[in-house]
C-alpha cells in the first residue's frame, strides 16, 4: 500500500461546474469530429443515439436516483414529437424555439403526471405509467383528433435543409446529427450538475429513506414531482428531435416497446448513470441494425432471418444484466480501475 | 337494453381472460416481488405448443393437458435459470430481464412458426345461448371460459389456505429468512410459485387462442390489460385479480360499445388512474406497514 | 474523479462503438450510369413489416417477388442483368421505415424502391425518395396518396385505390341488392375510411343502418359486430383484413347472425380467411374445413383467380413457388408479389440496355404495360396511380370466381366502365418480352 501522496486539488477537482463544462467542451469537439468522420447514414444514426440518450438520461435519473419506475416514457416523447411537429406546421418559429416550447410542453404533462405519480409506488406506478405508454398515443386516433392529429398515418414534419453557410451538398443528416448532439450536451451537462447539487442529494435522500427525509426537511411529494417533471422534459427534447431528425410524429413510432427500450438503455448503460445512459441508447439503437445486416449476409429461411435480431436483442438484454450488475457502466469502470491500479503499480 | 346485455356478457368473458393473467402475475409477485413482463410471451409459446399438438390429431384436452404442463415447466426453468441472479438485485433488473425474455420468445416463435395466425378450436359450441327469439353474445364456450377462471382462483385459494405447500409458499414469500431456519426450501418455493403462474397462465392462453388465432404478438394487449387489472385489483391480492380483471373487461365493453373502440386504451388508463388515486394500492391491495 | 471518468469513458466507448459501427458499412454499388446497376446486377430495396403485428400474410410478398426475381434471373435476368432485391424489416415503425430507407439509399446505394408496404409507414419516406430522385415504385397500399405526379414524380402505385374499389363494390350491391339494408364494418384508418367514401358514391345513405370501426391490434370487436347484428342489416361490406374479416365471421355466427358479406380484396384471400375459421367450421354444422364459412362471400380481384389453373400466369406462378419459395401457402399475397415482381422487369426492361433512374420513370408513365392484371394501369405523366379497377365476384367452394367483367373507374366521380379486352398470356419463361 502506497502512502497516499496528498496533492493539493487541482482545479477542475474544486469546481464541479468547471469540470463539466470542460467535458462538455471535449464531448462536443469530439461529437464534432466523429460526425464528419461518418457517413451520412451513420450520422442518421448517431442522431438517433442522441435523441434516445437524452430520454434515457433523463429516466436514468428519474428511476436511478429518485428511485421512481417509469415505463411510459415513449408516451412523453410522443407529447414533445407531436408539439415539434405541430409548431412546425402551424407557426414559422425556428426550429431552437420550437424545441424549447415542445420540452416545455412535455414538461408540463410531466407535472400532471408526476403528480399523480408521487402517490404510487413500485409496481403501482410501473403499471399506471404502463397504461400511460399505451393510452396516450391512442390519442392521435381518437376521431375528434383525427383532423389536428394526422390519425394512423400521423404528421410529416418537414425538416428545412442545413443552412448555405455549410456548402450545398452538406448532408442533411450532419446537420441534423449536429443539432442533436449539441441538444445531448446541454442536457448531460445540465443533469450532471443537478445530480451534484442539492435538488440531487434530496432525491438520493428521497429513494433511501422517504421518513428520514421528510424528518430532515425535505418536501417528498415536490421533489418527485420536481424529478418526474425533468425527466419528462428530457423526454420531450428526445421527442422533439425525433420528430425532426426522422420527419414524423405518428402513433405507430411510439409502441410500447419504446419506453421498454428507454428504460433497458437506462438499466443496460447503469441506472443513475448519465454516461450509462449513452451506452445504453448506443446498444438500443444499433443492436438491431447489427444483428438485422448480420441475418442479411448469413442467407437463412425466411422465418429465422426476420425474427434473429428479436432473438439476439433479447440474449444480450438477459446476458448484461445478469452478467453485469449495476450494467455496463459499472462494469467499465470495474476494468477501468483495474487498469488504473496495474498502471500505478507498474510506474512505481 | 339489449345492447347493454350484450356489452355486459362481452365484458364478462374478456374479463374473465383478464382476471387469468392478473392472477398469473399477482402469484409471481406474491412469490418474489417481480412484476413478469414475459408472462404474455409465456403463455404465447404454450398455446403454440398446444397448436402443435392439435395440429398432430390430439384432442383439445390433450392439448389442453400438454399446455398447462409446458407452462408449469416453463414457468420453473425460467426463474431457476433467469430470474435467481437478479432476485435480490433493484426491481428495474427483473423488468429488463422479462423484457428481454418476452422479445426472445417472439422471436422464437416467429422462428418456428412463422406470423401467420393460427386457428385454434374452442372447447364447447361459440354459437350463444337463445333467449326468445334472439341469441345472447354469450356461448356455452364463453361459460366455460368464465368457470374456468373461476374455478382456478377457487384450487388456488384452497392451495394457499389448506395445504402445507401453501403454507410454504406463503411464508417463503413473506418471511424468507425465519422460512429457511424453519426448514423450507425456500428457494423451491419461489420455483414453484413461478411454475404455477406460468401453468396458470398456459390455461389462460388456451382460452383467449379461439378469439385471437395464435400467432406471436397475439397476446401483447393481454399483457396489458391483465397488468392493468392485476393493479387495479392489487397486485397481492388473488381475488382482487378477479375482480380487477372482471372489471376491467366490462369496463372497456363499455367504452368500446358506448363511446368507441378508438378509445379503449385511454379508457382503461383513466379507470386505472381512478382506481389509484382513491386506491394507490390497488382495490384489495393490504397497505404495508413501514418501519421507520 | 469519477464523474470525470465517468464521462471520459462515455466518450470514449461511444466513438469506439460508433466507429466498429461503420466499419461494418456495406459500401455501394460501383454504378455505371446509375446507383445500383452494374454491368451485370440491378439492386432494388423495399421495407416490409416482416415481424410485429402487421407481418401477418404481408411477410410473405417480398419473399414471393424475390423468388420471382431469382426464376427470370436463372434464365438469364433482363438485359443481361440479375436483379436483388434486399427487402428489410420495418415491423410497421415509421421511424423504422425511415432508418431502412435512407440505409437502402444512402449505404446501399439502391436503384430503386420497390413495393414498399403501408400507408403510414410509407407515406412518411415519400418526400425524402423524392428529394433525393430515387424512383419509388409500387408502394403497396390502396391509399390515393401515391398518385400526386406533380408533387412526389419519382412516386408510383400500384395496387387499386381503396376509393375505387369501394366505388365498384358500392355499384355493384346497389345493382345486385337493391333496397337491401347495409351496414359497414371498416378498419379505423385510410383503407377503411377511403373504401367507405367509395361505397358511399353508390350506395344511398338511407339504407345503411349501421357503421363500425375496429382498431387493428385489439382483437375484441364484440362491440361492434353485436351493433351491427342487432342492426340486422341484409348486406354487410366489410373493409377490414383478413383477421378481422374472420373474426366477424365469427361473431356474426354466436348470434345467429347470416348477412352476405362483402369483403374487400384486401382481407377476403380464401386461404387465409378460410384457415383462420378452419376449427370453427364443425361448429357451424358443416363437415368440411373453413371453406363452408367463406362460402358465398362476395368480393374483387384485380388478378386472376388462384383457381383458374387454366390461366398462364397462374400456372407461371405456381412453378416459380413450387420450386423458389415452397414453404409459403401459395395465395394472394405471393399472387400479389410476382405480379408486382413482373411489372418491375418490364418496366426495367423498357428502360433499355443502360437503365437510368430517370428512364424507369419515362418508361412507367409512357403507359400501355399488360400484364397480370385484370384490368389496365392509370400509368401516365399525369396520373401515377395503378389498376383502374377490379372485377367483383363470389367465393365459391373456397376459390374465387368471377362475375361479369372487370370495371373500371376512378377515385373521384367519374363513371365505372366495363373492360373487356383480353388479359395476354404469361410469357413462356416469365421474362417480359421486349
Amino acid at each position: 500500500m502506497t502512502a497516499l501522496a496528498v496533492r493539493a486539488p487541482v482545479v477542475w477537482q474544486r469546481s464541479t461546474l468547471l469540470r463539466h463544462l470542460i467535458w462538455a467542451i471535449l464531448g462536443g469537439v469530439g461529437f464534432y469530429l466523429l460526425s464528419v468522420w461518418l457517413s451520412p447514414f451513420r450520422d442518421l444514426q448517431l442522431a438517433q443515439i442522441s435523441y434516445t440518450a437524452i430520454a434515457a438520461a433523463g429516466l436514468t435519473v428519474l428511476s436511478g436516483l429518485s428511485g421512481q419506475i417509469s415505463l411510459g416514457h415513449g408516451a412523453l416523447m410522443a407529447v414533445g414529437a407531436y408539439s415539434t411537429a405541430l409548431l412546425l406546421e402551424h407557426q414559422h418559429w425556428k426550429l431552437g424555439v420550437v424545441l424549447i416550447v415542445a420540452t416545455a410542453i412535455t414538461a408540463g404533462v410531466g407535472v400532471l403526471v408526476g403528480a399523480a405519480a408521487a402517490r404510487l409506488r413500485g409496481p403501482y406506478l410501473a403499471g399506471a405509467t404502463l397504461a400511460l405508454a399505451v393510452g396516450l398515443p391512442s390519442l392521435a386516433n381518437y376521431h375528434r383528433l383525427r383532423e389536428t392529429l394526422g390519425g394512423e398515418n400521423g404528421l410529416t414534419v418537414v425538416s428545412g435543409p442545413p443552412p448555405l453557410s455549410l456548402g450545398e451538398t452538406f448532408p442533411v443528416e450532419r446537420w441534423q446529427a449536429w443539432i442533436c448532439g449539441l441538444c445531448l450536451i446541454i442536457t448531460l451537462f445540465v443533469l450532471a450538475n443537478l445530480v451534484r447539487s442539492r435538488v440531487g442529494r434530496d432525491m438520493r435522500l428521497v429513494r433511501e429513506d422517504e421518513d428520514a427525509a421528510a424528518l430532515s426537511g425535505v418536501h417528498v411529494a415536490r421533489v418527485q414531482v420536481l424529478t418526474f417533471t425533468i425527466s419528462a422534459a428530457c423526454a420531450g427534447l428526445g421527442g422533439g428531435l425525433l420528430a425532426y431528425v426522422n420527419s414524423l410524429a405518428a402513433p405507430g413510432a411510439f409502441p410500447l416497446s419504446l419506453s421498454l427500450s428507454l428504460l433497458t438503455a437506462a438499466v443496460l448503460g447503469g441506472l443513475g448513470s448519465l454516461a450509462g445512459a449513452v451506452y445504453g441508447s448506443v446498444i438500443v439503437t444499433l443492436l438491431p441494425t447489427w444483428s438485422s445486416d448480420i441475418a442479411q449476409s448469413a442467407h437463412l429461411s425466411r422465418n429465422v432471418y426476420a425474427n434473429l435480431p428479436l432473438v439476439v436483442y433479447g440474449v444480450v438484454l438477459i446476458g448484461v444484466i445478469v452478467l453485469f450488475p449495476g450494467g455496463l457502466q459499472a462494469g467499465v469502470l470495474r476494468v477501468w480501475r483495474a487498469v488504473r491500479v496495474t498502471i500505478r503499480g507498474r510506474l512505481r | 337494453m339489449l345492447r347493454f346485455l350484450d356489452l355486459t356478457l362481452a365484458g364478462l368473458t374478456s374479463g374473465a381472460v383478464y382476471a387469468a393473467i392478473a392472477l398469473a402475475l399477482v402469484l409471481i409477485w406474491r412469490s418474489t416481488r417481480i412484476v413478469n413482463f414475459a408472462q404474455g410471451g409465456m403463455l404465447m409459446i404454450t398455446t403454440f405448443i398446444a397448436y402443435t399438438v392439435i395440429s398432430h390429431g390430439g384432442s383439445y384436452w390433450l392439448a389442453l393437458v400438454v399446455a398447462v404442463l409446458s407452462g408449469f415447466v416453463l414457468g420453473g426453468v425460467v426463474e431457476r435459470v433467469l430470474i435467481r441472479p437478479v432476485e435480490k438485485r433493484p426491481p428495474l433488473d427483473a423488468v429488463v430481464v422479462t423484457f428481454g425474455l418476452l422479445v426472445l420468445l417472439q422471436g422464437l416463435a416467429g422462428m418456428i412458426f412463422g406470423g401467420t395466425p393460427r386457428s385454434y378450436p374452442p372447447a364447447f359450441s361459440i354459437i350463444g345461448f337463445r333467449a326468445g327469439d334472439h341469441r345472447l353474445l354469450f356461448a356455452p364456450n364463453d361459460l366455460w371460459v368464465v368457470l374456468v377462471v373461476c374455478g382456478v382462483m377457487v384450487l388456488l385459494a384452497v392451495v394457499f389456505r389448506w395445504t402445507s405447500l401453501g403454507l410454504r409458499m406463503r411464508a417463503s414469500a413473506f418471511a424468507p429468512e425465519v422460512s429457511r431456519l424453519l426448514g423450507v426450501r425456500v428457494g423451491r418455493m419461489l420455483t414453484v410459485g413461478w411454475a404455477l403462474a406460468a401453468a396458470v397462465g398456459a390455461l389462460a392462453g388456451v382460452l383467449i387462442a379461439p378469439s385471437t388465432f395464435v400467432s406471436p404478438t397475439a397476446f401483447d394487449a393481454f399483457l396489458v390489460f391483465g397488468f392493468t387489472a392485476a393493479v387495479i385489483g392489487g397486485l397481492d391480492s388473488p381475488p382482487g385479480a378477479l375482480v380487477g380483471g372482471v372489471g376491467l373487461g366490462l369496463a372497456l365493453s363499455y367504452v368500446s360499445g358506448y363511446i368507441g373502440s378508438d378509445v379503449v386504451a385511454l379508457g382503461a388508463l383513466v379507470v386505472l388512474i381512478a382506481v389509484l388515486m382513491v386506491r394507490p394500492r390497488g382495490l384489495f391491495g393490504s397497505p404495508v406497514g413501514r418501519r421507520v | 474523479m469519477v464523474a470525470y471518468t465517468r464521462l471520459c469513458v462515455a466518450t470514449a466507448v461511444t466513438a469506439a462503438v460508433a466507429l466498429t459501427a461503420s466499419a461494418c458499412s456495406s459500401g455501394g454499388s460501383k454504378g455505371s450510369s446509375a446507383p445500383g446497376v452494374t454491368s451485370t446486377t440491378v439492386t432494388i430495396g423495399s421495407t416490409q413489416p416482416l415481424t410485429g403485428p402487421a407481418a401477418p400474410g404481408y411477410s410473405e410478398i417480398a419473399p414471393a417477388a424475390q423468388a420471382y426475381f431469382n426464376f427470370v434471373n436463372d434464365s438469364g435476368g433482363v438485359n443481361g442483368r440479375k436483379i436483388t432485391l434486399k427487402y428489410l424489416d420495418d415491423a410497421y415503425n415509421p421511424t423504422q421505415t425511415l432508418t431502412l430507407t435512407k440505409q437502402l439509399v444512402l449505404q446501399d446505394k439502391v436503384f430503386a424502391i420497390v413495393g414498399a408496404l403501408g400507408t403510414p409507414t410509407h407515406t412518411k419516406v415519400v418526400d425524402y425518395l423524392n428529394q433525393q430522385r430515387v424512383p419509388d415504385l409500387f408502394v403497396a397500399s390502396g391509399c390515393s396518396c401515391w398518385d400526386q405526379p406533380k408533387q412526389h414524380p419519382y412516386t408510383f402505385g400500384w395496387q387499386p385505390d381503396y376509393v375505387v374499389e369501394g366505388k365498384i363494390l358500392g355499384d355493384y350491391i346497389t345493382k345486385n341488392f337493391a333496397g337491401k339494408k347495409v351496414a359497414y364494418f371498416y378498419q379505423d384508418d385510410d383503407f377503411g375510411r377511403d373504401g367507405m367514401k367509395g361505397l358511399d358514391t353508390y350506395i344511398d345513405k338511407s339504407l345503411v343502418v349501421s357503421r363500425q370501426p375496429y382498431q387493428p391490434g385489439n382483437t375484441d370487436v364484440a362491440a361492434q359486430v353485436s351493433a351491427i347484428a342487432r342492426a340486422k342489416p341484409d348486406v354487410v361490406v366489410l373493409e377490414t383484413i383478413p383477421a378481422y374479416t374472420a373474426l366477424f365471421k365469427l361473431t356474426a355466427l354466436k348470434l345467429g347472425f347470416n348477412p352476405t358479406m362483402v369483403v374487400s380484396n384486401v382481407g377476403s384471400d380464401p386461404i387465409t380467411v378460410s384457415g383462420l375459421l378452419e376449427n370453427f367450421a364443425k361448429q357451424a354444422g358443416a363437415s368440411v374445413k373453413g371453406d363452408q364459412l367463406i362460402e358465398g362471400l362476395v368480393t374483387d380481384a384485380y388478378l386472376p383467380s388462384l383457381g383458374d389453373t387454366s390461366n398462364s400466369w397462374i400456372t407461371t406462378f405456381k412453378k416459380v413457388h413450387d420450386k423458389y419459395v415452397p414453404k409459403l401457402p401459395f395465395d394472394g399475397n405471393v399472387v400479389y408479389g410476382m405480379a408486382y415482381a413482373y411489372t418491375f422487369l418490364q418496366v426495367l426492361r423498357e428502360a433499355g440496355k443502360n437503365p437510368t433512374r430517370q428512364k424507369v420513370i419515362d418508361a412507367l408513365e409512357k403507359g400501355g404495360l399488360t400484364g397480370p392484371g385484370l384490368v389496365p394501369y392509370r400509368y401516365s405523366s399525369s396520373s401515377h396511380a395503378g389498376f383502374t379497377g377490379v372485377q367483383v365476384g363470389t367465393i365459391k367452394s373456397g376459390v374465387f370466381v368471377p362475375a361479369g367483367s372487370p370495371m373500371t373507374t376512378d377515385d373521384g366521380t367519374g363513371p365505372i366502365t366495363p373492360y373487356t379486352n383480353q388479359q395476354p398470356a404469361a410469357p413462356a419463361d416469365g421474362v417480359p418480352a421486349g
